[in-house]
């Protein structure tokens, strides 16, 4: 079927009582690049559960990590699903430099308007929800418990489900790609064009489902983690001895309870909009866009802090453990991190200055705003004076850092800049703020999440990743960052507004081409790191670490074994000081070879991927106005999370000789301890 | 000023061989305010962020692990006067920065009238801002001169050196009205009217376009800007006198189903009202304006009736009948609604009809 709009919808009208608004022509056979891409991820797909079948590993996946409850299983799962999407999210970004490099050299480019709508829609909203998201809600599962010495978060289900929720998200994402399409209206979806009348198409309704589902997963992944650090801090753990990356984590998880809600307040009032012909955000009948963008702008700013802080946090782990240092002015990092979690809500009109608020309002947004930029600036500082007078020992995790110090502050000064209502008038909504955020999320977010891989991975797996490779990556990645953002810099200040997809000016060819440029050597460091997986998981023997510390760590991850048991800790460290491992070393701690006690520990269950999975029906029925489909899935996933509270098996103990036989394994002791002297 | 400017142009003249950047070198005063404030927020900021990557570099080579020589002291972690340092100096960077955005906010703000024509001419009290009326539409631009009584489509033109208010709307989505040679930019809102006052200083073409992610068309929702003299102004407007089309409620509804390129259309007459009609989004005679809307919920929404028979209000414009709104809502006000008809038809300035009311 044809585009029956004239502006790149092809839309069904009659609604199918068994299909809903579902026919053939929602594949996209018509688009060569999508059909392809769709040829490909069939064979890959079906190569990947043909070998899961041969290699007999459905029940080994199931029941040892689609259905875990372990911290650290979920948190593994969350890295995988991050990097995943982001190879899907990075595909967009290659696709519209190349196109943008073509427009703009005299060519018309190989995508049209609708299709290149979509890629940068999809695009930054994989980003942010998908990758960014569950790269950082991965580390907090996995490395938060360990730090404070706990066996598991506060609540496991919940965690389980929050992980299947956002998978949820993101699968009815991927599914948009080849049924029907995504949303063309820029990754916050702006009411008026996201309503009925402007989209449509079932992009929008994929976007908000997606994010529906997937924002009920974080909020309830916020709440746990709260939980868990409030209530599962190892006896002595007062909160000035609460690891850095805890604190930030705290801060994130507060911004998230504080801010996701919103959120899905409203998305609920735009989805009402587009399916129950409310008005909430149409002006036409007495409603007001300009609620959506303040709504969702509230959501969306403390969101950055919610990337950033954990991060953050990650780096204030490295730099004192590269340097062998203790960290300089811890007071005052975790006191900054608090500043920024509160300074964080009352910023959020800064995304839209433009909007006509007065001059005072305007300039106190503006004023909060670089406001922030104290506490982080004293962050900056702090880890400045960690590596002064330190013994830096330039491991890839430190390597990451220092780059990101170079390149954050760049990408600091440029937003405190935007910060400024007049300049902001001239640089907003260009490539200059483009830019800007992909200077701060990449330089920031995402160098700080190659580091954090680096850094734990030896502790997840029980081997390091293999430096070489990483080093290419690294390389491939600061000087893609550069080469890519730059040219935008100078682009934004010509007057080029982003999302443009034709150019009459070949004054920006050269830009342009550049980004590309940097666009690839950012691929070859992402297929690099897959390289350095893929040889470390080969060559995992030679790699091995059975210390447990491989860095000469300084908090409690580190003090037991690479990888952890099931149940972390086999007895309750004490926390005598701010980082504890390293006064536990320091004090000649020798671990426990014997009267260990049975542990207790909470059962996996197939519920949370089976509610997701319920979930993902529903969303797609409601999508294409399946309705039989949507009110079974409903009533289903709720009648199921309902009988799942009456499961009262939830619980086993681990018996004190199983932990004896793994502890004492880990110490290289003989399986049975000594026998007892006769009497 | 200038020195920084030429300056900033060396600078980037070798790095980018040639000097394009519209937005740091533009045309009118305001943009060119604003390209000056990006210069001093800039200037204030390397204050600190070059020291910074400095140190970052410096302490990095000289704390690697295989210098021996460098001092090393596992268990500093503390000390009152750097961290008075690293809070104090971001501090006195943000206060200065903090300060200059108050006053170059305040002195910026769009909304107000400006305040000179260029860093050496003042404003002159006795010239009136030209008037220019912006409607964004799918995918092009529709300005309407009230003072000359013309509209145009994809193209405006202002006399260089006399300010320019423009009141903004938009007819569909949100759109961000920008002509970087000219201005920052402001949004234009389905339902609202925004205001940017500007002034351009030298005669030349512009490019104006949506700064704002629009839809399938965005690409094309260009316009061209001309700064032209006193003559070249009014010989532009007699040119567009000479179309014989009216810019009324059928051209408007003609203009509005969305697409991508239109010729460059021209009227050379606006209806009454017009204006208003299209920021209370009732062109269409069917509507219910938003103003009128907007009454009939703050007295009361005309009750149970109101609620189940919609379409009582519809098509009722308080522009063309002032009194209509008030007879169905509150009948027993009818003759505050004779003394207001006998007012409005009286009244030779439509705003001011309900100076003398007694407030309800």
């Amino acid at each position: 079927m044809a585009d029956t709009t004239g502006y790149g919808y092809r839309l069904v009208t009659e609604v199918d009582p068994i299909f809903g608004k579902l026919t053939l022509q929602a594949f996209p056979f018509y688009d060569p690049i999508i059909f392809g891409t769709f040829i490909v991820v069939v064979i890959v797909g079906v190569g990947v559960l043909a070998a899961l079948t041969y290699f007999r590993l459905w029940g080994y996946l199931w029941k040892e990590w689609l259905t875990s409850v372990d911290h650290k299983k979920i948190g593994i799962m969350y890295m995988i699903l991050g990097l995943v999407m982001l190879v899907r999210g990075f595909a967009d970004a290659v696709l519209m430099r190349l196109h943008q490099a073509m427009a703009a050299s005299g060519g018309t480019g190989y995508l049209d308007s609708h299709h290149y709508d979509q890629i940068f829609t999809a695009h930054g909203t994989i980003m942010i929800f998908f990758v960014a998201m569950p790269f950082v809600t991965g580390f907090m599962n996995y490395v938060m418990p360990l730090q404070i010495g706990a066996r598991d978060v506060a609540f496991p289900f919940l965690n389980n489900l929050s992980f299947w929720l956002t998978t949820s998200g993101a699968v009815l994402v991927m599914i948009s790609l080849f049924v029907g399409e995504f949303a063309a209206t820029g990754w916050l979806a702006y009411p008026p064009l996201s309503n009925g009348e402007f989209s449509p198409g079932v992009g929008v309704d994929y976007y908000l489902w997606s994010l529906n589902i997937a924002g009920i997963g974080t909020t309830l992944s916020g709440i746990n983690l709260i939980v868990t650090l409030v209530k599962m801090r190892a006896p002595g753990m007062t909160w000035m001895k609460l690891p850095v990356f805890c604190w930030t984590s705290l801060c994130a998880n507060v911004l998230i309870v504080a801010s996701f809600p919103v959120l899905s307040a409203t998305y609920a009032l735009l989805t009402a909009d587009r399916y129950f012909g409310t008005q909430f955000f149409n002006a036409e009948l007495g409603g007001n866009p300009m609620m959506y963008v303040n709504l969702i702008w509230i959501w969306g700013h403390p969101e950055v802090y919610i990337l950033i802080l954990p991060i953050f946090g990650i780096y204030s782990e490295i730099v004192p453990t590269f340097t062998s240092k203790r960290l300089f002015g811890y007071t005052s990092m975790v006191y900054a991190t608090c500043v920024i979690m509160v300074l964080s809500y009352i910023v959020w009109l800064h995304h839209f200055f433009t909007m006509g608020a007065g001059a005072n309002v305007n300039s106190f947004f503006g004023i909060t705003t670089m406001i922030i930029s104290i506490p982080t600036g004293a962050k900056i500082f702090n880890w400045l004076f960690t590596m002064y007078k330190g013994r830096i020992r330039f491991e890839e995790p430190m390597m990451w850092t220092v780059a990101f110090m170079l390149t954050f502050v760049v990408g600091g000064m440029t937003g405190v800049l935007l910060a400024v209502p007049p300049a902001d008038y001239v640089l907003h909504n260009s490539l200059f703020l483009v830019a800007h955020f992909h200077n701060v999320i990449i330089g920031g977010v995402v160098f700080g999440v190659f580091a954090g891989i680096v850094y734990w991975w030896p502790k997840a797996f029980g081997f390091r990743l293999a430096p070489f490779w990483g080093k290419v990556s690294f390389w491939c990645w600061v000087t893609g960052f550069w080469l890519a953002f730059m040219p935008l810099y100078v682009l934004g200040l010509m007057g080029v507004t982003r999302r443009l997809s034709q150019f009459e000016d070949t004054a920006y060819s050269i830009y342009f081409v550049i980004a590309l440029i940097g666009a690839l050597f950012v691929a070859a460091g992402i297929v690099a790191f897959l390289i350095q997986m893929a040889v470390s998981i080969l060559n995992r023997e030679k790699l091995r670490d059975t210390t447990g510390d491989i860095w000469d760590g300084r908090t409690l991850e580190w003090s037991t074994s690479s990888p952890p048991p099931a149940y972390n800790f086999a007895f309750s460290p004490r926390v005598h000081e701010l980082d504890a491992w390293h006064h536990m070393k320091a004090c000649g701690y020798r671990p426990p070879e014997d009267d260990f006690v049975p542990i207790h520990m909470p059962k996996n269950t197939s519920s949370g991927i089976v509610i997701a999975g319920i979930l993902t029906a529903f969303g797609f029925a409601m999508v294409w106005n399946i309705w039989w489909l949507a009110g079974l899935t409903f009533v289903a996933s709720l009648l199921y999370s309902i009988s799942h509270t009456f499961n009262y098996n939830r619980d086993y103990y681990i018996p004190s000789d199983e932990v004896r036989d793994t502890e004492r394994a880990r110490l290289g002791l003989p399986k049975t301890p000594m026998p007892e002297p006769a009497e | 000023m200038k020195r920084t400017r030429v300056f900033f142009c060396a600078l980037a003249a070798l790095a980018l061989s040639g000097c394009n950047l519209v937005v740091m070198n533009p045309s009118g005063d305001v943009a060119q305010q604003q390209a000056e404030l990006i210069i001093y927020s800039t200037v204030l900021m390397l204050i600190i962020i070059l020291p910074v990557m400095a140190l970052t570099v410096f302490f990095a080579w000289r704390y690697r692990e295989s210098n021996k020589e460098a001092s090393y002291e596992p268990d500093w972690d503390h000390s009152i006067s750097l961290e008075i340092v690293v809070w104090s100096v971001p501090l006195a960077i943000i206060i200065c920065l903090a300060g200059l955005t108050w006053v170059a906010t305040h002195r910026l703000n769009p909304y107000d009238p400006l305040r000179r024509i260029s860093a050496e001419q003042p404003v002159d009290p006795t010239v009136e801002p030209l008037i220019v009326q912006v409607v964004a539409m799918d995918w092009k631009w529709l300005f309407l001169y009230p003072e000359q009584g013309i509209a145009t489509v994809n193209q405006a033109a202002a006399i260089v050196d006399r300010p320019i208010e423009f009141q903004l709307t938009s007819d569909t989505v949100m759109n961000s009205f920008y002509v970087p040679a000219l201005a920052g930019q402001i949004y234009a809102m389905a339902g609202m009217q925004t205001e940017l006052n500007a002034v351009i200083n030298q005669q030349g073409t512009y490019e104006g376009f949506s700064a704002n992610y629009n839809g399938f068309g965005f690409n094309d929702m260009r316009f061209d800007f001309l700064g032209v003299d006193a003559a070249g102004f009014d010989a532009w407007v007699e040119g567009i006198k000479a179309s014989d089309a009216s810019l009324d409620r059928d051209a408007y509804m003609a203009l509005q189903p969305p697409s991508v390129v239109i010729a460059e259309s021209e009227f050379s007459r606006i209806a009454d009202n017009m204006w208003d009609r299209i920021v209370n989004m009732c062109v269409d005679p069917n509507d219910l304006c938003r103003d009128d809307m907007m009454m009939v919920d703050a007295l009361g929404g005309g009750g149970v009736a109101g609620l189940i028979y919609r379409d009582l209000f519809r098509g009722i414009c308080s522009v063309d009948d002032p009194g209509a709104l008030l007879a169905i809502i509150r009948p027993e006000l009818q003759t505050l609604v004779e003394e207001l008809n006998t007012q409005a038809s009286l009244a030779s300035d439509p705003g001011g009809q309900l100076q003398d009311i007694e407030p309800l």
